[in-house]
């Protein structure tokens, strides 16, 4: 990952260009940035938007000096699109799970999508798709990831301050248990037990989950340094059956839980076929 | 294929919605034959992954269904496994899960109005550069929409995906007093979305009617928001009226369960989005649904905006078919949900337990509420240890994929009829207009709108008859 680095400003200097693409995916991440009212229009002065349909009927051509991607790569021509998307951009962001890991529609890599397409189509003859939802980075070079389902206001508003101030985002990869501290959430596993992937998910989202009750549900992903043998006995302890594991584990960021399943977990890592 | 003198326009793409799609139009010596919207949002097969996953699961995974809208996906998957399970949800708990829907209301109904759709109507490519012109209504815009995810973030813990909802109720419930602050926010809102409505039906309307029978969840009492039953309007011609007409028609009710077989789905080879019927015919859910089958049940402060924004009068029955004015229906729906919430929060009491208890049984379930661009309809079959054996998600684009079709055909059609010989852009514009009309979300299927027009003779076209 490089560092981003603002496009020239000097005098007469145009703004640097922004620009928002979607794939396969829910435009939530990208309303996100529609959700940041209070922001939004000092955003929008700092930048010029040059291409995000789902704010504007403006387009404009590349190149673009910052590019944010929603989405993954589940056909033929979206794995052509991401291409020219990169040979239009100077820096491409990945913004959310689906442009990151591949979303929750990964859950076909460990499927007969086949079957998955007869199931929801009375005609899947006339439905083109990839038989896998991959992310951005599979395909194209990507300078920055932002994690999530849906990715947090806040880190998004620091990815593009930082691109704009010609710095590195400030996105620090640990756990999402550092962030229950810093709020000064009980933990629910110690306290209640119960299951949460706290220990073991990326940190951004403000560790809301706990604060509500409930334990985290892994929707950003596996962290910086995740010990899943360590975890999954405490959540069986917690009263998770073996299936329940493995559907926690597989639903907003399935492929890469199960990546981090395969490096490092080993024996205690979660049996059986994928689901 | 196209004939001699015929040409093939490739426009677009089509902004201000969410999702992708494309239009194709074929213009046969002047008149519009056939209008087919091509949504081509890639599957991501939510139907098929649903099965196997436990009866808790479907109100977090299908809330990824729609960034816009994912308070809609939650309620009703919980409304339909609850159904599955034989529980009902009542009290302070179905309060706190309709403010929670007002909350989305409110958001995704302003993002609509100031962000997707006022634009059209002030020419201009978006908010952004509206707000250079008009800044005070973009900002009053994104005000009002800030206190909708206000109670989203409070409630549901963020404003996209929210965390708190789970079968029976919520994690964790507010308080008392804690809804406090965001009540005063609210009052704020409230009287910011009046000026919203009274900023939009300043617009200049065009002239338009619809012909197609309407389908809402009705409650009476109050406007349906999370329950009720589908209720439908029959369509003014099959009352030899003509469209657009502002009478209210007989209504015809059924209920929740016999949605499979009232509404049927079929695929057309051009969409990735399935097509749904009703009595074998197209039909339109959404606002001006809602608004002509339970108008009269808005809050008073609701109807007074309704007739102070020439929509006449809700108590009377009077009722809205030109989907240009859906803006102004939009905007007093966004007030009625603010006043609505603020009704909520007043006669709050913490709840004894935050959820009811939603022991699994093996059945079917069905569930149905009104997502801000229309109904939208959940199915599960459980097993006895409540795992889902079959899943079936109906959102409001496909069933409204039919009627906005026939809408864009019509709008094309009369601008043919005035001779204008309008460039293919202007063409795009007009039919952007007509999608965001109804529905900027059609990603739940489905950001291109790539317009092809197959113009057959058009060079030989007689111009239109005086």
């Amino acid at each position: 990952m490089s560092a981003p680095r603002p496009a020239p400003r000097n005098g007469a200097a145009p703004r640097p260009t922004l620009a928002v693409f979607k794939l396969a995916s829910c435009d939530g991440c990208q309303l996100t940035l529609l959700d940041c009212e209070d922001e939004l229009l000092t955003v929008a002065g700092r930048v010029e938007i040059a291409h995000f349909l789902e704010a504007s009927s403006a387009v404009r051509p590349g190149p673009y000096d910052l590019a944010l991607v929603e989405g993954s790569v589940t056909t033929p021509q979206d794995a052509e699109r991401v291409r020219e998307i990169r040979a239009a951009a100077r820096f491409l962001v990945t913004i959310g799970a689906c442009a990151t890991a591949g979303g929750i529609q990964a859950l076909r890599d460990f499927a007969d999508v086949e079957e998955f397409r007869a199931t929801v189509y009375a005609r899947p003859d006339y439905i083109a798709t990839l038989a896998t939802s991959t992310p951005v980075s599979a395909h194209v070079p990507v300078d920055f990831e932002l994690r999530g389902c849906p990715i947090d206001r806040g880190q998004l508003l620091e990815v593009i301050t930082a691109f704009l101030a010609g710095r590195k985002p400030d996105v620090p990869d640990h756990s999402v248990c550092f962030a229950c501290k810093r709020r000064g959430t009980v933990c629910v596993t110690v306290a209640h037990g119960t299951p949460c992937l706290g220990p073991v998910t990326h940190a951004g989202c403000g560790a809301i989950c706990p604060a509500y009750g409930r334990g985290c549900y892994g929707c950003f992903g596996p962290s910086g340094s995740v010990n899943l043998p360590a975890l999954i006995p405490l959540l069986r302890r917690d009263g998770m059956s073996e299936d329940d594991v493995r559907r926690a584990l597989r639903t907003y960021n399935a492929a890469s839980f199960v990546e981090v399943e395969g490096a490092g977990a080993g024996g205690a890592g979660v049996k059986g076929a994928p689901s | 294929m196209t004939h001699r003198g015929s040409r093939v326009l490739h426009v677009g793409p089509l902004a201000r919605v969410e999702g992708e799609g494309a239009l194709h139009l074929t213009v046969d010596d002047g008149t519009v034959t056939g209008a087919e919207l091509r949504i081509y949002e890639p599957p991501r097969f939510f139907e098929a992954f649903l099965r196997g996953r436990s009866h808790t699961e479907p109100p977090d995974i299908t809330a990824r269904v729609c960034g816009i809208c994912p308070v809609a996906y939650q309620m009703s998957a919980c409304r339909a496994v609850e159904d599955a399970c034989g529980v009902t949800v009542d009290g302070q708990l179905a309060a706190l899960r309709r403010l929670l829907y007002c909350g989305e209301w409110i958001e995704s109904q302003i993002l609509h109005i100031h962000l997707l759709h006022a634009p059209d109507f002030l020419g201009v490519d978006g908010a952004v550069e509206l707000a250079r012109t008009q800044r005070a209504h973009v900002e009053r815009g994104l005000r009002i929409k800030q206190a909708g995810n206000a109670i989203l973030e409070q409630l549901g813990g963020r404003a996209i995906h929210p965390v708190n909802v789970r079968l029976g109720g919520f994690h964790r419930v507010p308080a008392t007093g804690e809804l406090g602050p965001l009540a005063e926010r609210l009052r704020r809102a409230r009287d910011d979305a009046w000026q919203t409505v009274c900023w939009v039906a300043g617009f200049d309307f065009p002239d338009a009617g619809l012909d197609h029978a309407l389908l809402a969840l009705a409650e009476p009492g109050r406007y349906a928001i999370d329950s009720g039953t589908p209720t439908v309007m029959a369509a003014p011609h099959t009352h030899g009226l003509p469209s657009g007409t502002a009478a209210p028609l007989p209504l015809r009710q059924f209920p929740v369960y016999a949605f499979p077989s009232e509404v049927t789905e079929e695929q057309v080879p051009y969409s990735t989005a399935l097509q749904a019927a009703l009595d074998g015919e197209r039909y339109l859910t959404g606002s001006l649904a809602r608004y002509a089958i339970s108008g009269r049940w808005l809050s008073p402060l609701a109807q007074e905006a309704a007739r102070a924004g020439g929509l006449g009068d809700p108590a009377a029955g009077k009722v809205c078919r030109n989907p240009f004015r859906s803006i102004v229906v939009r905007a007093v729906e966004a007030l009625y949900a603010i006043d609505e919430a603020l009704r909520i929060i007043d006669a709050y009491e913490p709840p004894p337990r935050p959820y009811v208890a939603v022991p699994p049984r093996a059945g079917t379930g069905h569930g149905a509420t009104e997502a801000p661009r229309g109904l939208l309809y959940h199915r599960y079959t459980l097993d006895a240890a409540g795992l889902i054996t079959a899943a079936t998600l109906v959102p409001p684009t496909s069933q409204n994929q039919g009627a906005i079709e026939d809408d864009l055909r019509r709008l094309v059609q009369a601008r043919l009829d005035t001779g204008a010989g309008d460039t293919e852009a202007e063409l795009t514009a007009l039919c952007e207009r007509g999608i965001r009309n109804h529905d900027p979300c059609i990603s739940c299927s489905a950001h291109f709108l790539d317009l092809t027009v197959d113009t057959v003779d058009r060079a030989r076209r007689s111009p239109p008859c005086p």
